[in-house]
């Protein structure tokens, strides 16, 4: 029986680790779906937007009022790159804009780091970590800092995929991602989208950076965290919201419980790469991932 | 309307052209010197061959040359009384100009509804007006109506360009730019799109300038038209004029005058003969 009541421990832990890995996720989707434009720097946006948010508390700002500086941070960086970079990249091919981003991954943590430093900060913002214990004899433990980051990754998806879906802005995103020239022809204006995506997907990184950087600190290494997102985004589809909240949980339930199961007969550390195994798959059988959209060919 | 009634007409045109050139890349000119008017309400045809410059000049004036490195280097254009050379593509589709790109270009992953209602982007929250003009699309094209929840990259062609002139209808324009409509289309089908874009002039007063390669069809619905030949209007004239001119018989409309010609004849008459000498 306990044997079971450990199965679910490791599938639940494993699972609030997967939405940690979605809120990065998200943000990636969220640029790619209406701009096409695969956005290298989001894993630095996290970290920067953490960063701010961690700087201005250290000046003694209280917790709201630094969320609202690095949101307004964001917003100011989502103009920046849109006036200085994709306007001129109009109907460049993915790859220009993909490079592009890259530049600007370098650009930004070069600024956060001649700005804020390089050391470790430590962040807390009040999130409780206690473990519960449920099940009988507490058999089965629960992380309240997990459950409390799925919850609030789920809240941010639900209100991303409302947005995408029912409204006039939300609409335009997605016709600009499927094609900018229409787009323009009827009228949406390009640059106004691209500023609005690039703010969502900053304010998506600084929740993001908010909980990891409680979980590890906010330091250097968090802009790498984006590279487990990677194969969230194959799974899930790098066009579906709800894809990446999925490939999330499939990608940290998959890597915990392998480690457990499948770990011992390797040697152990499999978590470290399951999840790009995983990635491979189905970039070999599914290459528009779980959620994502087909790739529509008329014959 | 006669044709006749419209040139006499005292009214100043909705849209007026003045002389463009455009240039690509810097260097390619590609439209010297296009001048041409289109009046309130009514249908003007753009006529000519592959690579004359019919898309260029309606990119020209609905301002899509930007993204395709082209500009207007001379020349003014004048929509609604003023002069829009230099408005955003957002501007111009609120000022009530809008194209209907070559292609249809729907957004495919969105369904045919959501196409629509892209169209009324420019008009922000007016939802009442926006729902009573997608009813009103619907009656237009009752296949759009069946067809509202599917993708639109998975409608056929035909269903597709209803999608994009429907879509354009949604900004409330009082003028269409139409490209190239019967593109890939079965010729039935052409016809029957033709007739809705007519009905849509007529009862909605929209004004509608095409660019079409499909001479023979174009004469028939619109009521003017000029006739490019690399990067120049080389005539123009009523509709009833440019079908009876021996010229555009032979050249556009595949109907030589005098019986059969050997090949050889023919290719020598091209070859001597130009327009404007």
């Amino acid at each position: 029986m306990s044997e079971l009541w450990f199965f679910f421990e490791v599938l639940l832990s494993g699972m609030f680790a997967g939405t940690m890995y979605s809120l990065v996720a998200l943000g990636f989707v969220l640029i790619f779906k209406a701009s096409g434009v695969f956005n290298f720097a989001q894993g630095t946006m996290v970290l920067f937007a953490a960063l701010c948010f961690v700087g201005f508390l250290e000046m003694g700002l209280p917790m709201v009022v630094a969320a609202l500086i690095a949101i307004a941070i964001m917003v100011a960086w989502a103009f920046t790159v849109e006036r200085l970079v994709l306007r001129h990249l109009v109907n460049q091919e993915p790859i220009i804009l993909f490079m592009a981003t890259i530049g600007v991954s370098f650009f930004l943590e070069g600024f956060g780091e001649f700005i804020w430093g390089g050391d470790v900060h430590p962040l807390n913002v009040g999130i409780p970590d206690d473990a519960w214990f449920v099940g009988p004899d507490g058999a089965m433990m629960i992380q309240q800092f997990d459950l409390s980051a799925a919850v609030i990754a789920g809240l941010l998806v639900t209100v991303l995929a409302l947005f995408f879906h029912y409204t006039r802005i939300g609409r335009a995103l997605r016709a600009v991602a499927d094609d900018h020239q229409a787009a323009l022809s009827v009228g949406i204006p390009l640059n106004q989208i691209w500023v609005i995506v690039w703010s969502v997907a900053g304010f998506v990184a600084l929740v993001a950076g908010i909980i990891w950087g409680s979980r590890l600190g906010v330091q250097f290494s968090l802009s790498i965290v984006a590279l487990k997102a990677l194969p969230v985004l194959i799974l899930g589809g790098f066009t579906s919201v709800p894809g990446a909240i999925v490939g999330g949980l499939i990608i940290g339930a998959g890597e915990k419980l392998a480690e457990i199961y499948i770990g011992p007969f390797f040697g152990g550390a499999i978590e470290e790469w399951f999840a790009y195994v995983l990635a491979m798959f189905f970039l070999l059988f599914r290459p528009q991932g779980l959620f994502g959209e087909r790739i529509i060919e008329r014959v | 309307m006669t044709a006749a009634t419209e040139a006499s007409a005292p009214a100043a045109p909705l849209l007026r052209v003045n002389n463009i050139e455009v240039i690509y890349d810097h260097v390619i000119l590609v439209l010297r010197g296009v001048s041409l008017e289109v009046p309130q309400g009514g249908i003007v045809a753009l006529l000519g061959a592959n690579g004359a410059g019919k898309t260029t000049t309606l990119k020209a004036i609905s301002n899509l040359l930007g993204t395709e490195r082209g500009e207007v280097t001379k020349g003014s254009i004048e929509f609604d009384g003023a002069n829009v050379e230099a408005s955003s593509p957002n501007d111009l589709v609120k000022r009530g100009c809008i194209q209907v790109m070559e292609g249809r270009h729907c957004f495919e992953h969105l369904t045919v509804e959501e196409n629509l209602l892209t169209g009324a982007f420019t008009r922000g929250g007016d939802r009442a007006g926006i729902q009573a003009d997608l009813e009103m699309v619907y009656n237009y094209f009752p296949r759009l109506r069946e067809r509202r929840t599917s993708q639109a990259g998975y409608t056929s062609g035909g269903e597709q360009q209803m999608c994009a002139i429907g879509r354009a209808l949604m900004s409330r324009p009082k003028m269409i730019l139409l490209d190239e409509p019967s593109m890939g289309l079965a010729p039935q089908l052409v016809e029957q799109i033709f007739e809705i874009v007519k009905t849509i002039n007529e009862n909605e007063g929209v004004t509608i300038l095409l660019a079409e390669q499909n001479t023979n069809i174009a004469l028939k619905y619109a009521r003017y038209g000029y006739i490019l030949e690399s990067g120049r209007v080389v005539m123009e004239g009523s509709a009833d004029m440019l079908r009876n001119n021996e010229d555009v018989k032979e050249f556009y409309l595949g109907l030589g005058g005098e019986g059969r010609k050997s090949f050889r004849d023919v290719k020598q008459y091209r070859r001597r003969k130009r327009w404007l000498g």
